[in-house]
């Protein structure tokens, strides 16, 4: 398989292995494969795990601008180094992602949460990180929920109607839109009118599983309430903020310019061709202050190219089936708290 | 006030910091206050100030005190 991402990542590896001697003990323990790569599954990766056990950094201590965490209810919670240089790239390439999809205006944002889970901006949660990343292309945000999750109909109805000229940016994790906002509205009997505005949801599906919502159920179910009809779902993880992979028209999820994917079968780890399921191994190319830009995550589903979406985006298309069951319940951007 | 005056108030009110602190070491992300939250608050009180609209790339490029002033520009403040 290969990549136009391989050489960055080839690099990235290097910088690494230089920087982060942990990192290079695992590699050189691990992976005594060719010097030279030749393709994505030959790099080196790292289970997402890792960043739980190790303080996984490539940046002296000075120079660690913020830490971003995701818990996990087993109590351990993964730490990621983020530097100036890191932060700045996460920006630049999520807005990107975003500008070609919706567009580069910047829309007052309808967040489907609670002001308290952004308030303490040094314990960065996947959540907050999400939903101050995302506020970047926003001009005024409304949070739709109260502290105590359940939501402020006459709020959101507030802000819908100060901004009824305008397209509203509607943001918010994947389990906390359906739960939160769509079955809040469907117990009230309450319809809105965001006919102009534009979803993003992600964080994953998980606790959605029981209820088998499927993405077009999900899709026609905010229709319905919310009138809204441009959803799009992103796949992405704290461990590589930025990079995410974002729905296209299609209904698929396109690796971008900067990131690419795998699977790997769940026993042996040998790298699948597309089409086939195992666990999904996510590339990005914007990791400098930790070693975070090869991930065996824990998710399973396949990839398929690009080739094989009428949409026309290049790249890569990953599905996620879901979490793989053995695993150590990962957690939990799509945790109250 | 004039509008340097304005744009150093915006700074010194947004990031809770003193006039000694506004030079060119004064960069996005140098300083706690300074991070993705207080970036968009420092903007929506820039586009409040000058009566401006600022476009995404503009928000993403604002980098500096020092270089935000030339972003401005581009909106028809003079400094």
């Amino acid at each position: 398989m290969s990549s136009p991402i391989l050489e960055d990542l080839i690099s990235l590896t290097d910088h690494h292995r230089l920087a982060c001697q942990p990192y290079a003990d695992y590699c050189d323990t691990l992976f005594s494969g060719p010097e030279a790569p030749g393709s994505l599954a030959e790099l080196p990766f790292l289970p997402v795990r890792a960043f739980k056990e190790f303080d996984l950094r490539s940046v002296s201590e000075a120079d660690v601008f913020k830490v971003m965490t995701s818990s996990g209810t087993s109590g351990a919670r993964s730490r990621i180094y983020i530097d100036r240089e890191t932060a700045q790239l996460q920006t630049r390439v999520l807005t990107t992602i975003f500008g070609d999809t919706f567009g580069k205006a910047r829309s007052p944002m309808l967040v489907i949460d609670c002001e308290s889970t952004v308030k303490d901006r040094m314990r960065f949660s996947a959540r907050t990180a999400a939903v101050n990343g995302f506020s970047i292309m926003s001009r005024e945000r409304c949070f739709a929920l109260d502290d105590d999750m359940t939501l402020n109909v006459p709020r959101v109805a507030e802000f819908i109607e100060k901004y009824k000229e305008q397209k509203i940016f509607i943001f918010g994790f994947t389990f906390l839109v359906w739960q939160a906002f769509c079955g809040a509205l469907a117990a009230q009997n309450q319809t809105l009118s965001l006919e102009n505005a534009f979803l993003l949801h992600g964080g994953g599906w998980k606790k959605l599983e029981a209820e088998k919502v499927s993405n077009q159920d999900f899709k026609d179910t905010i229709s319905r309430w919310t009138g809204c009809r441009n959803v799009r779902n992103y796949y992405g993880m704290v461990e590589q903020t930025g990079t995410i992979f974002m729905e296209c028209p299609e209904g698929r999820l396109h690796a971008s310019a900067w990131s690419d994917v795998l699977t790997r079968d769940v026993r042996t780890h040998a790298a699948l061709p597309h089409g086939e399921i195992g666990l999904i191994e996510v590339f990005s190319t914007i990791q400098k202050s930790y070693p975070g830009h090869a991930l065996l995550t824990e998710d399973v589903g396949r990839t398929l190219a690009a080739a094989d979406c009428a949409c026309g985006h290049p790249g890569t298309i990953v599905e996620v089936h879901g979490r793989l069951p053995a695993a150590e319940v990962r957690g939990c951007s799509d945790a109250y708290s | 006030m004039d509008n340097n005056q304005k744009y150093d108030a915006a700074f010194m009110t947004v990031f809770e910091i003193n006039a000694d602190q506004l030079n060119d070491e004064l960069k996005y992300q140098s300083i706690t206050t300074w991070d993705s939250v207080g970036h968009m608050a420092l903007m929506a009180e820039l586009e409040g100030i000058f009566d401006i609209m600022l476009e995404m790339d503009d928000v993403v490029d604002f980098g500096s005190y020092a270089t935000g002033k030339t972003t401005l520009e581009k909106y028809g403040v003079r400094f």
